[in-house]
């Protein structure tokens, strides 16, 4: 693509990289997180509830800074992973931990909505005819719930695309390394002469934001279809 | 395979004491709404977790709170009809018939599918999705899907209330093959004396929790005392069997050597029925009746008068056809001087006898 210039295709590529790899790593724990607060009875639900809900409501800075207090090189969580060759401190792996936290609520609460909305009844229907917990939620709950997890997805993936604050408070905005498409919007809009280069990436997170939107639409109706309006 | 229940349970505004066994054939539950009925059959069925109780299941402990013994529902041969059905929406009509054996990864007998396929009716139904199922129709299905996970008991909650008069007379016919070909006891709830009459070999009379009757079903039914869901709902019912149709559209049953004429019955003639008598319908006289438009006439005699507190009695007429209930006016009880031993005739409309009134008999109650 000659119409972007090397820097931006690489921050757009980055972008891309960091959201995926962000919503499929979260996915998983955001199901089970999510079933876990919509079903399960268990002292501090509500604490969990709290903490998967606190980078909604924390400046994404302090998220950042918390990052990068925790899995910096020398943080309780970063230094023994660094001493196993793991790093997250100004890294790109470090950028998918920051969005996939940024991420995670949105995730879990459109994942939750359509658990709550699974009536218990059929779940039980699945026990008497001999499915254990595991099997009835693969054979029923999961199925009937994959609308709601790919919006779920979605909404995390876009998230993660244009997460900001706490993306460069951790990770910082190295070309190449961390700079994301929001991080290099920022940049380029701190140069003189930039406005073009930042234009040309709003325009293209418009395009992607615009074309996650009307997937999870084609593809929530599709399944939603299977699933007999379920 | 017997079923034998003992439970006690504390739902708010409703505590639940229970005991009864339930021998092969169908166990009714039979009370108002809200007697703990759904508990009881949840009870069985692992979805509820009772104070305390003991229920076995043949030689099978399911529950033993005492012990600590609980068996989870999904390790119960236990099979379900919801009142509601149940399909699961997102599989289609065989996929929800084959639900049971697939997540039990039991090889699946094609010959034991289509039986219950063909017994329920079902074989054109099975692409299609539950949302495009009417509401008999739905439950046919449920049926078959509880049939096929295999139980060693059926559980049926209120099967057919959530259906209309035309859907319920679907329905009735396929759970009365299940009961007299299927061989799989049935632990059955219900609020309609009319379902009970037409199914039950066992009727467990609950109310505000307690049991207060157990007994086959032509005993506990004939009995004027039982009237869990008001004296509206108050009928015998008696076996017959199948002499002749006749030209005119009736049908001649001979019940205990006396002729009976209905509406013509769908039962081919040597078919042994039983046959619901709703009290209300029935007709008493000293003198046998002449010039009467009613056909069925019965003599017996008077075996016990129950005056209510309203203007209503209801008075028990044993007959060669078995006891029948005949609910007249306390009036009429003084004015005709009816006593234990009074010789009388009980008189029947053949069309008061409705179709769902009919239903066939495999010997249980003769």
């Amino acid at each position: 693509m000659e119409w972007l210039g090397p820097e931006e295709w690489q921050a757009v590529r980055l972008s891309l990289r960091v959201a995926l790899v962000a919503t499929l790593v979260s996915l998983p724990f955001g199901v089970l997180v999510a079933h876990a607060l919509a079903r399960w009875e268990f002292p501090g639900r509500g604490l969990l509830n709290g903490i998967v809900h606190l980078p909604l409501i924390l400046p994404p800075v302090v998220t950042g800074y918390l990052l990068l207090l925790t899995f910096g090189t020398q943080g309780p969580i970063g230094k023994p992973l660094a001493a196993l060759g793991i790093t997250f401190a100004f890294r790109w792996t470090g950028a998918v931990l920051a969005a996939a936290l940024m991420a995670f609520p949105l995730m879990v609460r459109a994942i939750r909505l359509s658990i709550e909305a699974v009536d218990p009844k059929l779940e039980d229907a699945a026990a008497t005819l001999g499915a254990g917990r595991l099997q009835v939620f693969t054979t029923v709950t999961l199925p009937l719930i994959l609308p709601g997890i790919i919006a779920g997805a979605i909404l995390a993936f876009a998230k993660a695309m244009g997460e900001f604050g706490a993306t460069i408070t951790f990770v910082s905005n190295i070309p190449g390394q961390t700079q994301t498409l929001p991080s290099a919007v920022y940049a380029f809009l701190q140069v003189p002469g930039g406005e073009p280069a930042a234009m040309r990436l709003v325009i293209i997170s418009i395009v992607v934001a615009m074309a996650a939107l009307l997937f999870s639409e084609v593809l929530a109706r599709r399944v939603a279809r299977r699933v007999g309006g379920a | 395979m017997t079923l034998s229940v003992a439970l006690t349970h504390t739902l708010p505004g409703l505590s639940l004491d229970v005991a009864f066994e339930a021998p092969a054939g169908v166990t009714s539950l039979f009370g108002r709404s809200g007697t703990g009925k759904t508990t009881v059959v949840n009870a069985v069925a692992g979805l509820l977790r009772p104070d305390s109780a003991r229920i076995k299941l043949g030689s099978e402990v399911l529950v033993d709170t005492e012990a600590g013994l609980f068996v989870p529902a999904h390790k119960r041969a236990v099979g379900y009809v919801f009142q509601e059905g149940r399909l699961f929406p997102h599989l289609d009509v065989h996929a929800n018939l084959l639900y049971g054996p697939r997540v039990k990864r039991q090889t699946i007998d094609p010959v034991a599918v289509n039986h219950v396929i063909e017994m329920l009716g079902i074989g054109g139904l099975l692409k299609r999705n539950p949302a495009a199922l009417s509401g008999g129709e739905k439950q046919r299905v449920a049926i078959g899907r509880a049939l096929l996970s295999d139980p060693s008991l059926l559980l049926l909650d209120e099967p057919l209330a959530a259906l209309d008069e035309p859907r319920k007379a679907e329905i009735l016919p396929y759970l009365e093959r299940i009961r007299d070909e299927a061989g799989v006891p049935m632990l059955h709830v219900s609020h309609s004396a009319a379902e009970v009459a037409r199914l039950a070999t066992t009727v467990v009379v609950l109310d505000a929790g307690q049991v207060t009757r157990i007994g086959p079903a032509a005993e506990v039914l004939a009995d004027p005392a039982v009237a869990p869901t008001g004296v509206r709902d108050v009928g015998a019912v008696i076996a017959a069997q199948v002499v002749r149709h006749h030209d005119d559209g009736l049908s001649e049953l001979d019940a205990g050597g006396t002729a009976l004429m209905l509406p013509r019955v769908a039962q081919a003639p040597g078919v042994h029925l039983r046959v619901r008598i709703a009290a209300h319908d029935v007709i008493l006289s000293l003198a046998p009746p002449e010039g009467l438009s009613a056909l069925n006439s019965l003599a017996g005699t008077v075996a016990e008068v129950r005056l209510g507190d309203g203007p209503g009695a209801i008075v028990s007429v044993d007959t060669p056809a078995g006891r029948l209930l005949a609910r007249i006016t306390r009036r009429s009880v003084a004015r005709l001087g009816l006593a234990p031993g009074v010789a009388c005739h009980a008189i029947l409309k053949t069309v008061a006898i409705a179709p769902q009134d009919v239903g066939v008999e495999t010997g249980i109650l003769a």
